[in-house]
């Protein structure tokens, strides 16, 4: 790819930096900005008489006597408990994730390894359920939920999240198993393992990749979901972002808002992490082919 | 500095605690009752965590007391009901929204129960239907005018009684280079932009249906003049109208932006703290009664209550214990120094602030309550969905009018009240 | 699975089909804080019976479908008959709720689509030729878009983007007009819905294309190179069709997710201007009085609706497994 680069006219790299320096900024934006304001009161953070007054702060110091105030994390954390809505996402998100990665790469090795079409079905079941408007199904849920006395625990949650992922889950990890060569655990059960040692010994060390893909994209369904969590989860157990609908609420009450924006910044910086460490896993399991099916 | 304000925050967070312990040790004695669940569900602001609260006191010794408060109250509370036994033994709701727990039937009569335990509440807090007592209230709510103090004194002009004279004083304040926009409305499409048609159709003297049916009514002289009236006064409104609720409102107004506006009574307190405007705006808000508009005699605002309901499949225990725990939730011992201003509570002792005048006004102008109709709520979703077309130009009146009807009656007729 | 896959469905499709028991309503005199009053109320020991006989409710077959919030046939019959002129015709079609809801959802869908696949693309290829020191943060800042949370992102948003927030107060500057406001007027709105849906979406193209860029063949580049193809012809014959596949994969899950846009409405409050499919089942749901046989057809609506507008996909999907059977 180096003798590529060189080949390059200097009008084309600048053309890409500049590009890229304005997409990111683009993109970015946003995130810094409410990273910024998080730190100020809430007429500042939107500031009606002059925008100017989100950036250098006009009421904070007024309001609390400094420059950059806390008082929205402090809000959120503290005096509103927001560790138990991350305590209880954590529980979803690692359930979801497990839950869905171990069905999905069961049932996705077997059936990839079948001679029926299963995928293509597997697609339009996929399909229909991302089509159908999420709050449809959730509204169907909630009457045999009260009725067995299902409503409110993070397990339904669970299982409900689980359940609309799944289709899509054994999809992806399908055409991913698709993807490894039959001959790799064929040769192996020549040699006398039996299908699961087969699966066992050559599949999973190959596998990673996809299911690092996989898990990923159910992982980020988990944490952004709010029409799932916010009507079938008690407010005790609620998670993240319905807790932070809740800060909003219907009426505005002074504060609140500032802990909603907290809480954003809050929610975003785990993402971040997990991004930075599993950036070349979601590259380098989407190249391996598990979308291509 | 700032840990200072945190400290102090704190220290005021343990005091109330306290306060509230105390209060609670002698709540607890007087709930009564014996045993059984209570389970909640309601909207989410303040007054109403206030009620939940005093509620909650009751719990211990056999008696369990849950709360979900939650802004999506709504669409959970009838499938939290219907089940048997039901998970929510009593919803909090409005006027409004009592009408979908009839018509689902999912809540009971409370004669027996007041008989019994609710001598001591006031007669005028108990709303019958049809001679049977269906909810208890404890708070009332109502729009009316909010304004500038020092603008309008500045400028010689009285706070408008009327939305004539509404229109009249933005265009002084606008002529005198006050504001580009003086007046806000809570005009975003949906909820909110019918509320404000509600209110200036019954100002006009409508009526929303053919007598005592569920026929529609609207789109006659008074559904057109309501129109141009908000339109007339969407000229003096900020372009961006169709998107402002009435959180948006309250804050163009912190800004000093607007200097008129139609607001709720339980949205102005907000306004006049010190979080989130100038001193000199804040300290400058005022209210007043409802307006008038045309010549009908009746201001062009609705009235509201909040109140709670007791869930119709539960056993007779649950029902007693809820009636009890919500009662105590409504008792005079909830109200102290940070509740007083969370509402205009319907509860004795209670003081009413300068900030609670608005309402006042509003009850003895002898404006009307809020249609508590089993169809209506279908009308004001029609009318949300629709009017925005007639104030962005894209139709007249009457083609608005007959739209929202048409909405109407297709969705009237789905759930079987026409056909 | 089955349980919480099948029955959803079924449930929602016999729903659509079946609406309340005509309503019994009586007059009857309601007394409240404020005094007593002439009303009316749902008669429930006469409906009782009829409700526990038949618990689905009254069968209106495709009543629901053809009634005037949805396919509205008998409005467009009238609309064609009595309209004068074609343009005519579209100004009546366009007033009833389900077609305006589709030219939002369609533009929106044909418009954020291909756009979100191009600047995904470029925005890939550009993040794959600097220095791979670099990459690390250009990919997570590029992801941001996508990963913060839709509900408050458009929140900030719409703050950011109000006349007098940041962006709204640059937009003025550029455009040398101080009353310019994205979002009083309708093609105004439509234009920050579209901007909004490609912003978001992008990273999502990003991170698909890169990952198929890492595997591009480096023997073909190379001898495409020898054989002194341009940079353009090497995208052109060798990249570009390596990354076909992943064209259609992005393409799938984009038509779906755009066709039943939702959340930009509601975050930007921007319902007076530009309503969807998905937007109807909302408030259908989130009303007083709750229309649960009109949400479960406008659901049913938007399945077939994507259905229809994959079907090339699909076929091509079905060819593929097909030949891979073969093999």
């Amino acid at each position: 790819m180096s003798k590529v680069a060189d080949r390059r006219s200097p009008v084309l790299v600048l053309f890409i930096w500049a590009f890229l320096f304005l997409w990111l900024v683009i993109a970015a934006f946003p995130f810094f900005w409410t990273f910024w304001g998080s730190f100020k009161v809430e007429g500042d953070f939107f500031s009606k008489a002059d925008w100017t007054w989100a950036l250098f702060g006009h009421l904070t110091p007024v309001e609390t006597g400094g420059n950059f105030t806390g008082d929205g994390y402090h809000g959120a954390w503290v005096q509103e408990e927001f560790w138990r809505a991350a305590l209880n996402t954590v529980i979803v998100v690692v359930s979801v994730v497990a839950i869905s990665l171990t069905f999905g790469t069961l049932a996705g090795y077997a059936l990839s390894r079948s001679t029926y079409n299963y995928a293509f079905w597997l697609l339009i079941l996929a399909l229909i359920f991302r089509a159908m408007p999420p709050i449809t199904l959730v509204s169907g849920y909630l009457l045999p939920f009260y009725q067995w006395n299902l409503w409110g625990h993070l397990p339904t949650s669970i299982i409900v999240l689980v359940a609309i992922n799944q289709p899509f889950t054994l999809w992806m990890l399908t055409s991913f198993f698709r993807n490894i060569p039959k001959d790799l655990d064929e040769s192996a059960m020549v040699d006398g393992c039996t299908h699961f040692q087969a699966f066992r010994h050559v599949i999973i060390p190959v596998m990673w990749p996809g299911v690092i893909t996989t898990g990923l994209f159910s992982l980020l369904l988990a944490y952004n979901d709010f029409a799932v969590t916010a009507m079938l989860l008690s407010k005790d157990n609620q998670t993240m972002v319905p807790k932070i609908a809740s800060f909003l609420g219907t009426t505005q009450t002074k504060g609140n808002v500032m802990f909603a924006v907290a809480s954003v910044v809050s929610v975003t910086a785990p993402l971040f992490i997990l991004v930075m460490f599993f950036q070349r896993q979601i590259v380098s399991g989407l190249t391996a082919g598990a979308v291509k099916g | 500095m700032k840990n200072t304000r945190l400290f102090l925050k704190g220290a005021l967070a343990s005091a109330v605690l306290m306060a509230g312990s105390s209060a609670l040790s002698t709540a607890y004695a007087a709930c009564g009752i014996e045993g059984g669940r209570v389970s909640i569900v309601g909207n989410e602001f303040p007054a109403i965590q206030t009620v939940a609260r005093g509620a909650e006191s009751c719990a211990g010794d056999g008696v369990e007391v849950k709360s979900n408060l939650t802004a999506d109250h709504q669409k959970i509370n009838v499938a939290g009901m219907q089940g048997n036994p039901a998970e929510y033994t009593t919803a909090i709701i409005a006027n409004s929204s009592i009408v979908a727990l009839m018509n689902e039937d999912v809540i009971r009569p409370l004669d027996d129960l007041v008989a019994k335990h609710g001598q001591d509440i006031p007669k005028n807090q108990l709303i019958t239907v049809n001679g049977k007592i269906m909810a208890v209230a404890f708070m009332a709510n109502a729009q009316h005018l909010a304004y500038r103090k020092d603008v309008l004194s500045e400028l010689g002009i009285e706070p408008p009684k009327s939305y004539e004279e509404m229109l009249a004083a933005a265009k002084a304040i606008k002529d005198a280079g006050k504001s580009e926009f003086p007046i806000g409305g809570a005009y975003k499409a949906g909820w909110n932009l019918a509320q404000e048609f509600v209110n200036m159709y019954i100002g006009h003297g409508g009526e929303f249906y053919k007598d005592g049916s569920p026929e529609p009514a609207i789109n006659n002289e008074q559904g057109v003049a309501a129109l141009n009236m908000m339109k007339e006064l969407t000229a003096y409104m900020n372009p961006d109208f169709l998107t402002h609720d009435s959180n948006a409102t309250g804050a163009e107004m912190e800004a000093g932006n607007v200097m008129l506006m139609n607001m709720w009574g339980s949205r102005i307190g907000v306004l006049q703290d010190e979080e989130g405007a100038p001193k000199e705006i804040a300290e400058n808000i005022e209210v007043a009664g409802p307006m008038m508009v045309g010549d009908s005699g009746t201001p062009a605002t609705t009235l509201w209550w909040d109140g709670w309901t007791v869930a119709k499949n539960i056993s007779d225990e649950d029902a007693e214990a809820t009636f009890l725990a919500m009662k105590n939730g409504i008792s005079p011992s909830i109200l102290n120094d940070d509740t007083m201003g969370e509402a205009v509570w319907m509860i004795e002792g209670y003081e009413p602030a300068a900030v609670n005048q608005g309402v006042f006004a509003s009850i003895a102008s002898g404006a009307t309550a809020y249609p508590m109709l089993p169809y209506h709520g279908l009308m004001h979703t029609a009318l949300g969905n629709e009017i925005a077309d007639f104030l962005t130009g894209k139709e007249d009146a009457a083609k608005t009018l007959a739209d929202v009807e048409a909405a109407y009656v297709t969705a009237a007729k789905e759930k079987g009240f026409l056909n | 699975m089955l349980l919480f896959i099948a029955l959803p469905i079924v449930s929602v499709v016999l729903q659509s089909m079946y609406a309340p028991h005509e309503q019994v309503v009586v007059e009857v005199e309601n007394c409240d804080v404020f005094g007593c009053k002439k009303s009316t109320m749902v008669d429930q020991d006469a409906t009782r019976e009829l409700r526990d006989a038949k618990p689905l409710g009254r069968f209106v077959g495709s009543d629901i479908y053809t009634n005037r919030s949805h396919l509205a046939t008998s409005e467009v019959a009238i609309a064609w008959r009595d309209s004068d002129g074609l343009s005519a015709f579209f100004k009546d079609i366009m007033n009833l709720p389900f077609y305006r809801a589709m030219a939002f959802t369609l533009t929106f869908t044909f418009v954020v689509t291909p756009m979100v696949l191009i600047l995904g693309f470029f925005i890939a290829v550009a993040v794959n030729s600097i220095p791979s020191l670099l990459r690390g943060p250009a990919i997570f800042l590029s992801l941001l878009p996508l990963i913060i949370t839709p509900l408050i992102g458009s929140l900030i948003l719409f703050w950011m983007i109000d006349a007098r927030g940041i962006v709204g107060a640059l937009l003025q500057t550029l455009a040398g007009d101080p009353n310019l406001s994205l979002k009083a007027s309708t093609s105004l709105t439509w234009v920050t819905l579209i901007v909004y849906g490609i912003w978001h979406s992008a990273p999502f193209a990003f991170v698909v294309y890169y990952a198929g860029l890492q595997t591009v063949p480096k023997d073909t580049l190379e001898s495409a190179m020898i054989d002194g193809a341009s940079r353009w012809e090497q995208i052109r014959y060798v990249v570009l069709p390596h990354l076909l596949p992943l064209t259609t994969f992005i393409a799938l899950i984009q038509l779906m997710d755009n066709f039943r846009v939702f959340e930009p409405i509601m975050g930007f409050n921007a319902s007076a201007h530009a309503v969807s499919l998905s937007y109807f089942i909302y408030d259908d749901l989130g009303g007083e009085t709750r229309l649960l046989s009109s949400a479960a057809a406008t659901s049913v609506l938007t399945i077939v609706g994507v259905t229809i507008l994959l079907m090339p996909v699909l076929i091509r999907a079905w060819r593929d497994f097909g030949r891979k059977q073969g093999t």
